[in-house]
């Protein structure tokens, strides 16, 4: 085969097959950044959900979870917590997040710990809302069941 | 050596490989508490362990990559480099910084650090690779613009090559999608949807072409095939990189909140992502065939070789694993998505540092026909260490991940078990796991033993 193809082909091949697949992409991830509010209902972001996020980052909660698939692998997938163990109810997900927080780290030997984060009750809450959020994003049916 | 100013590249490459036995202790830290989760916690949670451990292997990259192109660059460019000057204080910045930010990972609590580092006014933190103090990015950017003028100038005044210009786009490729990393959008799906511009666009588009240069130059160097044969594979090479590689940044865009018809671009884009690598290995076993001189540095060839296959092996084969949407949709985020990164980028990235590291030091070290036979034999055999330890922590995670997903993913809601008693019962797997990780760790030693064996002719 690579007898047949000279340098200056090959030169060609990527140029243009390069310029061809970067317009291609970036045509995509402009129509995607128009879509993207509508499939994670954007109007829903609520003072309190940005304040989660960043409480979620300043605790890099990413190190140990999932969040969507993307994370790390040491704990459980967060993006369908609010269904899986707050029974897609708000006011039981928000006890249930309250009391999970003040336990840790659980006092189980050899079991993997999660760290005491020292949130206030509002932090806290602020987070359980930007999980709820999360939880409602269209992700393509994905995760395949609830223990994501 | 034929410009003194190639001598800058030394530091970088001690460095790096410091850096690398770092991110392997950290490795094995963090795999001992996968299985007893009280080991060394509350000292280190898992998530510091694992940010140190990514940010060594960024680091280390960065700092390999980096030494390379001080090595290559006047050689392609048959002049000394701009500013060797800079080069070296560029060495020290991204060191001091470097050093002080994962001190900083280990002395604080992360919050901590997000507070003293004031990352309210421009948050960037806690985002996976990307955990690094904003300040600390914005020092990253002043290192890499200085490290691109330095090689940008010398490559101007000098001969210019096909390899040193793609280096040079690859590289500028690198800055330009760091700079995403300042863009963190209240709204989460977009967050992660330019999260993957630095992250994907790095490792399956720019590095790419980082990687070809370096491995084509390496090829020039050991096997004396003209250039206009190694540079027409080349650019073959990085022609099915880009068309595979952009639009298949889709594959991370099935199920975080992007357009469906992701699920299909993204799976037909990455389905080719693997015939970039797989040229890779027709291209250095080819150039090795029609070689026109022997060099003695053997251990450099080898490396190469075992970067093409390797490489191939984890990006190519465990990419294309789990890259066509219905089966990442059972396989997304578990222990087989550990498996696929691990030998990625090892396979892709850390032994075309080795490669170059083999192919430079010895001449840096005033040994232009490679180290002694003596010490050649011992890096060979912290090759086949290392490589096998890499591939059998892969397959050992491999493993694990199939029994996550027949677990946990799988079943119906009503079945499925739950995460963490599915780790509990994959807990041998990661005992073997661990075992692998100290074989590793044990070549990367005998490496370093390599290069203190003594010369045979002193010897006699
Ligand atoms: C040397 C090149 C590559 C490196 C270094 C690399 C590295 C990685 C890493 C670290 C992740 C995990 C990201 C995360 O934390 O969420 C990942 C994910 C992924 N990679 Fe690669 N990769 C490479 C090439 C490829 C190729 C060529 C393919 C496809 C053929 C591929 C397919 C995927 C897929 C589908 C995922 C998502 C897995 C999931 O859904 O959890 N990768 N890669
Ligand atoms: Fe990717």
């Amino acid at each position: 085969m690579s007898e047949r193809i000279t340098k200056d082909m090959a030169r060609n091949i990527y140029f243009g097959g390069g310029i061809f697949a970067i317009l291609i992409f970036v045509g995509l991830a402009f129509d995607s950044v128009h879509q993207i509010p509508k499939l994670s209902h954007t109007e829903n972001i609520t003072k309190s959900v940005v304040a989660g996020k960043k409480i979620w980052e300043n605790n890099d909660c990413v190190g140990c979870h999932t969040l969507l698939g993307e994370g790390a692998y040491y704990a459980p997938e967060l993006g369908n917590v609010f269904q899986r163990l707050g029974s897609s109810d708000e006011t039981t997900f928000k006890a249930y997040m309250q009391g999970w927080m003040a336990a840790q780290p659980l006092n189980i030997p050899d079991r993997r710990k999660m760290p005491q984060f020292h949130l206030t009750p509002e932090q806290v809450n602020d987070l359980a809302d930007f999980l709820i959020w999360t939880s409602k994003v269209n992700t393509q049916q994905w995760p395949p069941n609830i223990q994501g | 050596m034929k410009y003194s100013s190639q001598m800058v590249a030394k530091p970088y490459f001690i460095f790096a490989l410091m850096l690398l036995a770092g991110e392997i202790l950290f490795g094995l830290t963090m795999s001992i508490q996968y299985i007893y989760g009280d080991f060394a916690f509350p000292a280190i949670p898992f998530n510091v362990l694992r940010m140190v451990h990514v940010n060594l292997l960024i680091v280390l990259l960065l700092f390999g990559f980096m030494g390379s192109t001080y090595y290559l660059i006047p050689e392609e460019a048959e002049r000394e480099l701009w500013s060797p000057l800079l080069a070296k204080i560029t060495f020290w910045v991204f060191l001091i910084a470097g050093v002080a930010t994962i001190l900083g990972y280990l002395l604080v609590p992360y919050a901590e650090l997000a507070k003293l580092t004031m990352n309210d006014l421009w948050p960037t933190m806690g985002r996976e690779f990307l955990e690094q103090p904003t300040i600390t990015k914005i020092g990253i950017v002043f290192v890499v613009l200085s490290y691109l003028l330095n090689v940008t100038m010398t490559v101007l005044k000098g001969r210019k090559t096909t390899i040193s210009i793609i280096l040079l786009t690859g590289l500028f490729g690198l800055a330009f999608f760091f700079l995403f990393a300042f863009y963190v959008p209240d709204n989460l799906v977009m967050d992660k949807f330019f999260w993957w511009f630095v992250v994907h666009l790095w490792v399956e588009a720019t590095w790419e072409l980082i990687l070809g240069a370096l491995l084509a130059f390496v090829l020039v160097k050991l096997t004396g095939v003209d250039r206009e044969h190694i540079d027409k594979w080349l650019y073959l090479i990085i022609a099915m990189t880009l068309i595979a590689g952009l639009a298949g940044t889709g594959h991370h865009f099935f199920f975080m909140g992007a357009p469906g018809y992701w699920l299909w671009i993204g799976s037909i884009a990455s389905a080719a992502e693997p015939i970039p690598f797989f040229l890779m290995i027709l291209f250095a076993y080819n150039m090795i065939k029609n070689r026109r001189i022997q060099d003695d540095n053997k251990m450099a060839l080898t490396w190469a070789k075992g970067t093409a296959v390797v490489g191939f092996l984890g990006a190519g084969v465990w990419g294309f694993l789990h890259t066509l949407a219905p089966i990442n949709y059972y396989t997304h985020g578990t222990q087989l998505t550990a498996a696929h990164g691990h030998l990625a980028f090892f396979g892709a990235y850390v032994m075309i540092i080795f490669t170059m590291i083999s192919y430079a030091m010895p001449i840096l070290r005033g040994r232009p026909h490679g180290n002694s036979a003596k010490a050649q034999k011992v890096e060979r055999a912290s090759f086949w260490l290392m490589v096998i330890g890499m591939i059998g922590l892969t397959l050992a995670l491999t493993v694990a991940g199939v029994m996550q997903i027949e677990m946990q993913r799988i079943p119906d809601s009503a079945h499925a078990m739950v995460f963490m008693e599915v780790q509990a019962k994959i807990t041998p797997v990661y005992i073997v796991r661990s075992l692998f990780g100290v074989m590793t760790l044990l070549g990367l030693l005998t490496y370093f033993y390599s290069f203190f064996v003594k010369d045979d002719k002193k010897v006699a």
